[in-house]
């Protein structure tokens, strides 16, 4: 988690005195045939990796192992077995781990929104005394690197009897989720204007009613854009789920299994190959589908590291 | 484990959750008016400050406390543990490699990504161009490495034996010898940064580009009317307008780079001189079961990041005031 992205300062619109001719005569000069070589090759190189191991994965295990994945063009045969192998349970069985990182993901995308939802209402619009100093301190733990927390972690974790199960995981990452989805929130929500909620405290409405009626509906894109951040870091994360997880089918996600197979059979490219599209069919459409909450999410200042 | 009953957990879990959250609103509910403002506070930030406390408060302390003790955690050595990381030749190494880490990622993604944000700028398919460099932030380090381990392949070069790695039957089509990218050191480090630069490119991008195009045109405009070409504009017009955003994108991917993990464990666990502070904890810590020396390399990670983070507030500050 990292902090000091504080207030990126860069705005998502183009300022509102664009004089077309002068957006039209910029694009003339930019666009020189050398500029669009050098972005399409940057794109090729950018884009190719995946590619190849995309073609490897439909590839039958002998046309792998003997050949590069370059050469199917001439030789085209395909093949889903790979796949099939892959998620079976005398393959890779990463059927189950695929579950587990659906079970994972679903509470610890869902439990830090609506804790730091309440959290940073309060830092935003309930005075009090401290509340400065205390939403100081929250904002500066975000730098905290999730290592320094992780051995103790484990301790509490096995003395409440929890070691092994889905609650280790989805309590870490709701903790280590917090500093973040707070200050993203309450970025947004200090964005919202004053007189709104000093009109429905005058017509009576209590905070629970303020809260719901007033913040939540204008909130959306913020909510979306932290979902989506939480949603990529606990699917993608490694760290946290071999520490509490172990490598276990009954808890641990996909890419404990992933990074296992990949240690154990490094040269099993059919398995590796169809597991890793497996692990990266969900966020990559989850990407593509929010892709704008995401980058406004990215320039109100939120990345984790 | 069946997958039936692992649903049935989640939604349990989410139900006590919702429980929780309701009871929660119900007593602030209770509450009205400007004197019920503390209790609703203190309602609403119980379970946060909790779960901060008990998460991040007490074990960030608790590890920084045990740095001071000995491999088993019942022996106070004093500063030794610190003493290993730079002294010991193994620890070094592991220095060594996560400095070129630190340094070399930011400045490469940052430049590729500017370089890139601005040749489409504007462009026909820019929406696209764009989403092509962007995706591998989708994708995870586990899944980026298992990639690019498949670029990096190694066939032994003998007889009919095809290379099925990309960079090698490139180094064989131009006439070279097959190399093992992973295994000899210290360019296998390289290797392994560049995974990182590929992911984090796209995250350079999105920012500066967004940064670029608020660039006020008026700006641009005149600095053409002056005769400024597309090098000049870069640098004096396209670079120290967005000079606070580029600080902000070379902090932020350091601290990310600091703290890399599953690159080095995928790839190589570590293993041929890779190792890193943050493979290295998880080494010390959970392989080696030397609970001090992974304490003080977890809290090692946490002093480094500091004075970048110090920095960016700071820069950020003086471009406010400005």
């Amino acid at each position: 988690m990292t902090a000091g992205e504080a207030v990126v300062p860069v705005t998502t619109q183009p300022p509102i005195a664009v004089t077309k001719t002068a957006a039209r005569r910029a694009r003339k000069r930019l666009t020189s045939p050398w500029a669009s070589l050098v972005a399409v090759v940057l794109a090729v190189v950018w884009t190719t990796p995946t590619f190849g191991l995309l073609i490897t994965s439909f590839r039958p295990v002998k046309d792998i192992q003997t050949s590069g994945w370059w050469t199917f063009f001439q030789h085209p045969s395909v093949t889903l077995d790979n796949y099939k192998d892959a998620l079976s349970s005398n393959g890779g069985s990463l059927g189950s781990f695929f579950v587990n990182s659906i079970v994972i993901t679903i509470p610890a995308v869902i439990a830090p929104i609506c804790l730091a939802a309440l959290a940073a209402y309060v830092f935003a619009w309930v005075p009090f005394r401290g509340r400065n100093l205390l939403f100081v301190c929250v904002f500066a733990l975000q730098i905290v690197p999730i290592q320094v927390t992780l051995i103790p972690l484990l301790s509490l974790y096995v003395k409440a009897g929890l070691a092994g199960t889905f609650w280790t995981i989805w309590l870490s990452h709701t903790m280590f989720g917090l500093p973040l989805a707070i200050f993203l929130l309450y970025n947004f929500m200090r964005e919202i204007p004053r007189e709104l909620i000093e009109a429905a405290r005058m017509d009576g409405a209590g905070h629970v009613q303020i809260f719901f009626q007033v913040l939540l509906p204008l909130l959306t894109p913020a909510l979306a854009a932290f979902a989506i951040f939480q949603f990529l870091w606990v699917w993608n994360d490694l760290l946290v789920a071999l520490t509490f997880a172990g490598g276990t089918p009954d808890v641990a996600p996909l890419t404990v299994a992933l990074a296992n197979l990949s240690g154990t059979q490094g040269t099993a490219w059919q398995l590796l190959s169809a597991g890793a599209f497996i692990s990266m069919v969900i966020p990559v459409a989850v990407f593509i589908a929010l892709q704008r909450f995401f980058v406004r999410g990215l320039l109100a200042g939120g990345l984790k590291g | 484990m069946d997958t039936a009953h692992k649903f049935v957990l989640m939604f349990e879990a989410i139900g006590l959750f919702v429980a929780v959250v309701g009871v929660i609103l119900f007593i602030a509910s209770r509450f009205s008016g400007r004197k019920g403002d503390r209790a609703v506070a203190a309602l609403f930030l119980v379970p946060t400050v909790a779960l901060i406390g008990v998460g991040l408060v007490y074990p960030g302390i608790k590890t920084m406390y045990q740095s001071f003790f000995n491999a088993a955690g019942d022996a106070f050595i004093g500063v030794d543990n610190y003493k290993t990381i730079f002294t010991d030749p193994d620890q070094i190494t592991v220095l060594r490699n996560t400095i070129a880490w630190v340094v070399i990622t930011p400045f490469v993604a940052t430049a590729v990504g500017l370089l890139y944000a601005i040749l489409v700028d504007k462009a026909r398919g820019e929406a696209l161009a764009k989403a092509l460099i962007f995706l591998p932030m989708a994708i995870s380090f586990v899944g980026a490495s298992i990639i690019w381990k498949f670029v990096y392949a190694y066939r032994p070069d003998q007889g009919d034996i095809q290379q099925i790695g990309l960079l090698n039957q490139i180094v064989v089509w131009f006439g070279g010898t097959p190399q093992q990218w992973l295994i000899d050191s210290p360019m296998n480090t390289i290797f392994l940064i560049i995974v990182m630069i590929w992911i984090q490119a796209g995250f350079a991008m999105t920012v500066l580009s967004a940064a670029i195009k608020a660039i006020p045109d008026d700006i641009v405009e005149a600095a053409r009317l002056d005769g400024v070409r597309a090098w000049g504009m870069f640098r004096y017009v396209t670079v120290p307008t967005i000079r606070p955003t580029l600080v902000v994108v070379l902090t932020t991917i350091g601290i990310g780079t600091l703290k890399v993990f599953d690159i080095v464990r995928t790839m190589t666990g570590g293993q041929f001189d890779t190792s890193v502070v943050a493979n290295e904890f998880y080494s010390q810590s959970f392989r080696s079961n030397n609970q001090g020396l992974g304490a003080a390399l977890a809290t090692l990670l946490f002093v480094l990041v500091v004075p970048i983070v110090y920095y960016n507030v700071r820069q950020l500050r003086a471009g406010e005031s400005r």
